[in-house]
């Protein structure tokens, strides 16, 4: 089994994730590649900026790897985020997942980009045609009680 | 005690730093953390109930700061 996560601060090669999933015991190999959008709740958008409070991001990303091996088995990993200033159609995440049958391969596949989203405090502020730029608050969460610790 | 604040993006930005240096009764919890947080010029760009994490995990409100806890107020989070 290998399990490898990174927060990068340069472009993601696809490839390079890929070769690091060779275990032929896996005969399913599924690669998710988030990538930034031209539109965001109707608006141009020229790029977007992620930062992230990197220690625990680093942490938390490190910890969704491991709880996705021990939740989906035997699968080989490899996850790395981008931080900084992304152009239109750059990767800000990359996820391969290597696993020997393809349903579970998908399921571990959603299952790290979900957690991602919902947990790893990375932040992105989006840039927009006219010029403007936003903080996005993708998640919303806000509460306590809704903390990424307290959902089930 | 004395302790140190972490500040992230919108955060940081409303509060014009990154880290605040904070005062706080022994025995103080992350909701006095807040509370202090929001009553400085610029801080009511938090909400009542942020998250927070302290040493790297995320805290509850009445979880109890000790001195030398590294504290951080995280916007939402919007990785992937």
């Amino acid at each position: 089994m290998s399990i490898r996560t990174a927060i990068v601060r340069r472009a993601i090669d696809v490839g390079a994730l890929l070769a690091e999933v060779q275990d032929t015991a896996n005969g399913a190999v599924v690669v998710f590649v988030g990538r930034v959008r031209e539109v965001n709740d109707g608006r141009a958008v020229t790029g977007i900026e992620y930062s992230a409070y990197g220690e625990m991001a680093e942490r938390e990303l490190a910890a969704i790897a491991s709880e996705c091996a021990s939740n989906f088995g035997t699968a080989d990993l490899a996850v790395e985020h981008r931080l900084g200033l992304l152009a239109l159609g750059e990767a800000s995440i990359v996820i391969v997942v290597a696993h020997p049958h393809r349903a579970a391969a998908y399921e571990a596949s959603r299952f790290v980009i979900e957690e991602v989203k919902r947990r790893v405090p990375i932040f992105k502020r989006e840039g927009y045609t006219d010029g403007s730029r936003e903080w996005v608050n993708a998640s919303g969460v806000a509460e306590y009680g809704a903390s990424p610790e307290h959902r089930s | 005690m004395t302790v140190t604040a972490l500040l992230f993006a919108s955060y940081a930005e409303a509060l014009g730093s990154d880290r605040v240096e904070l005062a706080l009764p022994d025995r103080a919890t992350v909701r006095e953390v807040v509370a202090q947080l929001r009553a400085l010029p610029g801080g009511a760009a938090l909400p009542h109930s942020p998250l927070v994490a302290v040493n790297l995990t995320y805290a509850r409100a009445d979880q109890r700061i000790a001195s030398g806890d590294e504290i951080a107020i995280i916007p939402p989070v919007a990785g992937g």
